[in-house]
């Protein structure tokens, strides 16, 4: 099986074990935990090319490449990092993690609590950006990475760059915040409410205690999947890619009518629910509906930022409506009122929010050009 | 670095920070942040100049200038620049004013459009001067705002700014006795660095 030559190929996850207690922001203590992770490249002699992949709500470590030669769909973020691509794995060592509490390897819900012996659920402690930037950084100690050359994400993840440029200033060079914002809108969180909801009220969630009893929320996850898909695509986009077509029926006779776009969300929502934890959905969006890195300096975003030592790339698209230009430019604002180094583009785009995930011409172009920067400017001083 | 570029360099003091409307590729931002420590920001809005920024190492924020400055807090600059923009701008005489509010200096180039193979070329043809330095037809040209220097001094007057310094390049972007003695008809280019009025 040939994989695509501009591809990092076959992958593996690897797993990080922390036999240490880690205690989390809400107070709880995890006596131990551990990460899924993946790596893309090879770290230099300097450990001065390494760059950490941040992901969002339902993301994981897989973000390039294929895990074996079945799979037809390789990593989440295959269209930015590969040999030659805008995240270049030839000049970088990318490192890509699932965080604490998901739901594909981490620890997390679906994991045994070694002091009781019993699996998480519901029980599993809230966890913050906070917490998983901290959590990242100990594999970085680990994996002997100093100071990062770019901490880059979108959405949820562009948040944990942002928080790590605050809370661990001097190990990031440059932070790439892609698509997100210095905190939720209040109609922001009101969607994930509305998703967390839908996934609580199931009469198969049994209070989250669902696997005990080998059952799921099959229809609340579904249900979330669709209300936060609707919101990751733009009205342009929608219309353009479906339309008012029919997947089946007669309108005429209104017999049987089903809308693409009916057909669309139902099978989104189904394949959403056999893949993702609802007790890790749930969790995933309280992290984001309490990320606000100004509350501890008095609702004063410039001076959270003030502490940053890191380069800045914002990105936003133009039609994205769940994380707006505007957001970004709260953030760019900030980080000029900071005096820090800050560059910001916006990209035209149908696609909404999810235009961060896909190959859009101008998006990779400026990833690319900021990344081949980073590279001179940090990695290739070092050496 | 082009030499108007080369002149206003000259001018930023030590560890300024810096605004620079319309940067275009980043030349003089560059130049100040290596060799004067600039804290530097430039907006532009063509994608291929901020790509061309930001392979530089230039803070570049992609912002239209016509949608307003008012992101930027008063005083929160030492100098905003702005070269050879003013004349593709909707609102030249608010800009001013924004430019002055974010910062107690600013620096101003445009090209003349008194030179006087302009006024020659509309006397002799009767048609809209184009040259190379404004290669545009009149109906797709960014300039949607040209002003002679007269033009120009007369709405620092109106908006109460102070000219602190005036410098004319003519043909070729030279400097020379006659480009002094006649700026309106043989300079080509102005250069104009601007204050508040003293109150």
């Amino acid at each position: 099986m040939d994989f695509p030559a501009d591809s990092v190929g076959l992958v593996q996850p690897q797993v990080f074990s922390q036999d240490e207690p880690f205690t989390l922001q809400c107070g709880i203590t995890l006596p131990t935990y551990q990460l899924s992770y993946e790596t893309y490249g090879e770290l230099n002699a300097t450990a001065s090319n390494a760059v950490l992949i941040c992901h969002a709500l339902s993301g994981h470590h897989h973000a390039a490449g294929y895990h074996s030669a079945e799979e037809t769909k390789p990593g989440w973020w295959d269209a930015c990092i590969g040999p030659g691509k805008a995240i270049d794995t030839n000049k970088f060592f990318v490192v890509s993690v699932n965080n604490l509490g998901g739901c594909h390897g981490s620890t997390g819900p679906r994991s045994r609590d070694p002091e009781t012996g019993k699996l998480y659920g519901p029980k599993f402690p809230n966890v913050v950006v906070e917490d998983w930037v901290r959590s990242q950084a100990q594999l970085a100690d680990r994996l002997g990475i100093e100071r990062f050359a770019a901490i880059i994400g979108g959405s949820l993840g562009g948040m944990q760059a942002l928080q790590w440029s605050i809370d661990f200033p001097e190990r990031v060079h440059a932070a790439v915040v892609i698509a997100s914002a210095a905190k939720l809108s209040a109609q922001n969180i009101a969607f994930n409410e509305i998703a967390r909801q839908a996934i609580t009220s199931d009469p198969e969630f049994l209070a989250g205690r669902y696997f005990e009893e080998a059952r799921n929320p099959d229809r609340g996850l579904a249900l979330a999947r669709m209300i936060g898909h609707v919101t990751y695509l733009s009205d342009d986009g929608m219309r353009e890619k479906f339309g008012r077509e029919l997947k089946s029926g007669d309108i005429a006779t209104a017999a049987g009518v089903e809308f693409q776009v009916e057909s669309y969300l139902n099978y989104q929502g189904r394949a959403f629910s056999q893949r993702f934890d609802a007790n890790t959905y749930v969790l995933m969006t309280k992290a984001l509906d309490y990320f606000d890195p100004a509350r501890a300096y008095n609702d004063n975003l410039v001076a959270a930022l003030s502490r940053a030592q890191a380069s800045f790339m914002v990105m936003s698209f133009t039609t994205d409506w769940r994380f707006s230009v505007e957001r970004s430019k709260e953030i760019v604002d900030a980080l000029v009122a900071a005096g820090k180094r800050v560059s910001s583009a916006v990209i035209d785009s149908d696609h909404g929010h999810d235009s961060f995930l896909l190959p859009l011409d101008r998006y990779v172009q400026v990833c690319g050009g900021y990344m081949d920067r980073v590279y001179e400017e940090f990695t290739c001083a070092t050496i | 670095m082009r030499d108007d570029l080369n002149y206003i360099a000259q001018l930023v003091n030590r560890d300024a920070r810096v605004l620079d409307l319309g940067c275009g590729e980043g030349d003089l931002l560059a130049w100040l942040q290596h060799n004067k420590n600039v804290n530097g920001y430039g907006l532009d809005v063509d994608p291929d100049n901020i790509n061309i920024c930001l392979r530089k190492g230039v803070s570049v924020i992609e912002q239209d200038l016509d949608a307003g400055l008012d992101n930027f807090p008063d005083n929160s600059f030492d100098m905003v620049v702005m070269t050879e923009t003013l004349q593709s701008v909707k609102a030249p005489d608010h800009l001013v004013r924004e430019m002055l509010r974010i910062a107690e200096e600013c620096i101003i180039t445009f090209p003349n459009f008194g030179h006087w193979q302009c006024r020659a070329h509309l006397l002799v043809h009767g048609r809209m001067p184009v040259s190379g330095h404004l290669p545009h037809a009149w109906y797709d040209t960014p300039n949607i705002h040209l002003c002679t220097l007269r033009d120009f001094e007369r709405l620092c007057a109106d908006l109460g700014v102070h000219i602190i310094q005036r410098r004319v390049l003519g043909t070729g972007r030279t400097q020379s006795f006659l480009t002094d003695r006649f700026p309106n008809l043989l300079g080509s280019v102005a250069f104009y660095r601007l204050g508040r009025a003293a109150a």
